[in-house]
């Protein structure tokens, strides 16, 4: 079978992806580039009988001189003969509404030597935007095959696999002349590479690529070389001479109604960037997403999490005693229950986040946002996964993936973990209502309530001031720019966005999923496995020392659950560490319930029940434990949970990083250990000194 | 003047770019002296501006829109 490498480009915003998805469908995954976070999006598609194309999507760009890394990454493996992406053929995707601005990358592309060919997107819109094209004229101008497609309506898709297969007829002939910038600049490159493409040598000699290495004729190459700002202006003037080439080549073949093409955008865009309404619909679209990601997720949650427990339940009743099972039914299957847990959400907010992407809505959300996050370090586009975060920081940590500037998206993930979410919600509700008194504000405002306002508007405020903090430390590995297109607006594609929504959830369950079960195994030995002297005869110690009382078999069970967290290995650090919380008000219970909610924070309350010896259940009775926690004495008679250990707990909930599933999807996300464990020992490390402060005034 | 000064819907052509200070993908996107401007929308805290130039349609911040100049139509 004949196996043909094709390569997607094409500027932003004209459906290169929607070509991509109807040609490939599910046949496509997503990896990085080695070794960096850079995505590379291929696919496969049969073009006939005996030949199959390899299909490299390229992420969108005006010209093939990169402006920030992804795009210089991305480009090099395309244009570089060595690579293994290099292809056979360029399609070069661009839409009949800017065709001006689309032509500039294809006479670039085009000037490179590569077979190419020219996919006019949304065509079947041409006629209602009053634009006609002179399609036997552009071919010969431009010395190219086109193509005119509709990748919405999957028309032109069987032309466009035709075309490709025809690549060996294309002309490779470059098109534009580069004499035409500097006539005695370019003539004398012409001398010294006589050989080699004179694009490619111009490319190499602007710094852009290094290509295999170009030699030249002559050795002296020292009249060849200009300052960077004598290269700008060159490269300036460059843009500037294919411009006007392309005007010439457009007077005669391209006509368009331009009145006709801005009056729809007009009119959304007098509401949707209003500095009043635009607000308030963008208040409503993150309330939707919020809304979406905390209540209708919270139903395919919940069943997930019963089909688990009733599955390690199955497990456990079914299969012979032992280590084995116990690894199964306790270990491993609440592990991938806990991975799968956030599938709900992550598929909901990617399935609402490409509806805004798609339609253009996301632009101008960011032009809003802009001016009011770029202060502490973030992108107007931050305000997404921020909002996320207070559902939960998993989904929301990836969604920062559309950033485009590399170091705003690291922010927003270092960041988005400091957002109240809902797994904070127990730890919060209890330890309030134990601390704070149940009085109004005013009269009317009850203050628990108000407490509980607080917390979610100090994660926010976390997140910024770490963003500024942040900010000032990272360094850009470029100065980027912001300079962003305001898209048409369109109806979103469906297949693209469940495209989108199946990748993410893909790449989440794959990538990020096998940290997360790893980690939760790992817990879950330390908090059920123990010395065999002590934790091994649980059952012997509590008996023995409750000899004198009688207890119902449930108390009895809830005594030995508690003797058994105590004395695992996980309670054997806690109680071991307990000095490193001493400090902060907690004594060893607490300790131990601070390590094991490490898994997540929910944890807190179900593990301290059990140290109460108030069995798991309680856990469901908050009533209960908080009685419980109210009546908790110190060795000296205090009560352990004063206003001040409340506080101090508060704190170190809103701030640690207590969640190991956020650790997988930041590591999966930043491709980098050395960025997660800098966003836990900075998280928990505020968490610990705000809470010591705020104890030791306290107390 | 520089393109930061004009208002909304006013129109300008571009005189000169600072190729210094502004990148290249700006230019390559069609802000090139000659070229018309219209500026279409400024955001609240009148920063970022909403253009429009060469067919494209932009959304830049007021440090960029400075090493622009332009001359009012």
């Amino acid at each position: 079978m004949k196996q043909l490498k094709v390569a997607l480009i094409g500027n932003p915003n004209v459906g290169k992806t929607s070509v991509f998805n109807a040609l490939t469908g599910l046949n496509q995954h997503v990896g990085n580039y080695p070794g960096v976070t850079v995505e590379r999006k291929v696919g496969t598609t049969t073009l006939a009988n005996d030949t199959k194309a390899h299909i490299i999507d390229l992420p969108g760009v005006y010209s093939v001189n990169p402006s920030s890394k992804d795009e210089e990454i991305a480009l090099k493996a395309i244009f570089d003969a060595s690579n293994k992406d290099f292809p056979d053929v360029i399609v070069v995707v661009a839409e009949v509404e800017n065709l001006k601005r689309n032509l500039l990358l294809f006479t670039q592309v085009k000037d490179l030597g590569f077979p190419t060919i020219l996919a006019l997107n949304m065509a079947d819109q041409m006629e209602k935007k009053g634009i006609s094209i002179d399609v036997p004229a552009l071919e010969k101008a431009l010395d190219t095959k086109i193509v005119l497609i509709s990748a919405r309506k999957k028309e032109g898709i069987n032309d466009l696999k035709q075309a490709v297969l025809n690549y060996t007829k294309y002309n490779t002939n470059s098109i534009f002349d580069l004499k035409s910038i500097d006539e005695n600049y370019f003539t004398l490159l012409g001398h010294l590479y006589p050989n080699e493409n004179p694009y490619k040598v111009w490319l190499t000699q602007t710094g852009v690529f290094q290509f295999e290495k170009l030699s030249p004729v002559v050795s002296s190459s020292s009249a060849v070389q200009k300052s960077e700002n004598e290269l700008k202006k060159l490269q300036q003037r460059e843009t500037i001479k294919r411009y006007q080439f392309i005007n010439e080549i457009l007077k005669d073949t391209y006509r368009i109604d331009t009145s006709k093409a801005t009056d729809i955008r007009m009119k959304f865009d007098r509401i949707l960037t209003h500095k009043f309404w635009g607000y308030i619909i963008f208040f409503f679209v993150l309330l939707l997403i919020y809304g979406s990601i905390f209540e209708l997720a919270a139903f395919p949650m919940d069943f997930v999490d019963g089909l688990f427990a009733d599955l390690s339940a199955w497990t456990s009743a079914n299969l012979p005693e032992g280590k084995l099972t116990e690894l199964l039914a306790d270990g491993v299957i609440p592990g991938l229950g806990g991975v799968l847990m956030f599938v709900p959400q992550i598929a909901i907010l990617f399935f609402l986040i490409s509806i805004l992407e798609e339609t253009g809505y996301m632009s101008r959300a960011v032009f809003l946002m802009d001016r009011i996050m770029k202060p502490f370090g973030l992108s107007g586009k931050s305000v997404v996964p921020l909002v996320s975060g207070t559902a939960c920081a998993i989904p929301a940590i990836m969604s920062a993936r559309n950033i485009e500037n590399p170091k705003e998206r690291l922010i927003t993930m270092l960041v988005t973990p400091f957002t109240t979410c809902s797994a904070r919600i127990p730890v919060y509700i209890i330890i309030i209502s134990l601390i704070i008194p149940k009085t109004y504000i005013l009269g009317f405002v009850p203050l628990q309530a108000f407490v509980m306002t607080m917390m979610y508007v100090l994660g926010f405020l976390a997140a910024l001031l770490s963003g500024w903090v942040l900010s000032k430390i990272i360094k850009a590995d470029r100065k980027s720019f912001f300079v962003i297109e305001m898209p048409t607006y369109k109806a979103p594609i469906l297949k693209n966005v469940f495209l989108n929504m199946y990748e993410k959830v893909v790449s989440y369950i794959v990538g990020a999923g096998k940290i997360i079960l790893a980690l939760s195994v790992i817990l879950w030995f330390l908090g059920s496995h123990g010395p065999s002297d002590t934790f091994g005869n649980a059952e012997e110690m509590v008996a023995e020392k409750q000899m004198n009382e009688r207890l119902t078999e449930e108390e009895l069970a809830s005594e030995i659950a508690g003797y058994q967290l105590e004395h695992s290995y996980i309670g054997i650090i806690g109680r071991t560490i307990e000095p490193v919380f001493r400090p902060l008000g907690y004594d060893w219970k607490i300790s131990i319930a601070v390590l094991t909610s490490f898994a997540a924070r929910e944890v807190f309350v179900g593990n301290l029940a059990t140290l109460y010896n108030l069995g798991e259940d309680a856990a469901e009775d908050e009533t209960r434990i908080i009685d419980r926690m109210a009546n908790e004495k110190r060795a000296d008679g205090t009560s352990v949970y004063t206003f001040a250990t409340g506080i101090s707990l508060l704190l170190f909930y809103a701030f640690a990083m207590q969640c190991l599933s956020t650790v997988g999807v930041t590591k999966k996300e930043t491709n980098s250990w050395k960025w997660t464990f800098i966003q836990m020992i900075f998280m928990t490390g505020v968490a610990y000194v705000t809470a010591l402060i705020a104890y030791q005034l306290l107390k | 003047m520089t393109l930061d000064f004009l208002k909304k819907s006013q129109k300008g052509t571009i005189i000169y770019v600072n190729e210094e200070k502004v990148p290249l993908k700006l230019i390559e996107m069609g802000c090139l002296p000659g070229n018309m401007v219209e500026v279409l929308q400024i955001a609240p805290l009148s920063d970022p501006i909403y253009i429009k130039v060469n067919d494209s349609f932009l959304s830049i911040r007021k440090d960029l829109a400075k090493e622009i100049e332009v001359e009012l139509i």
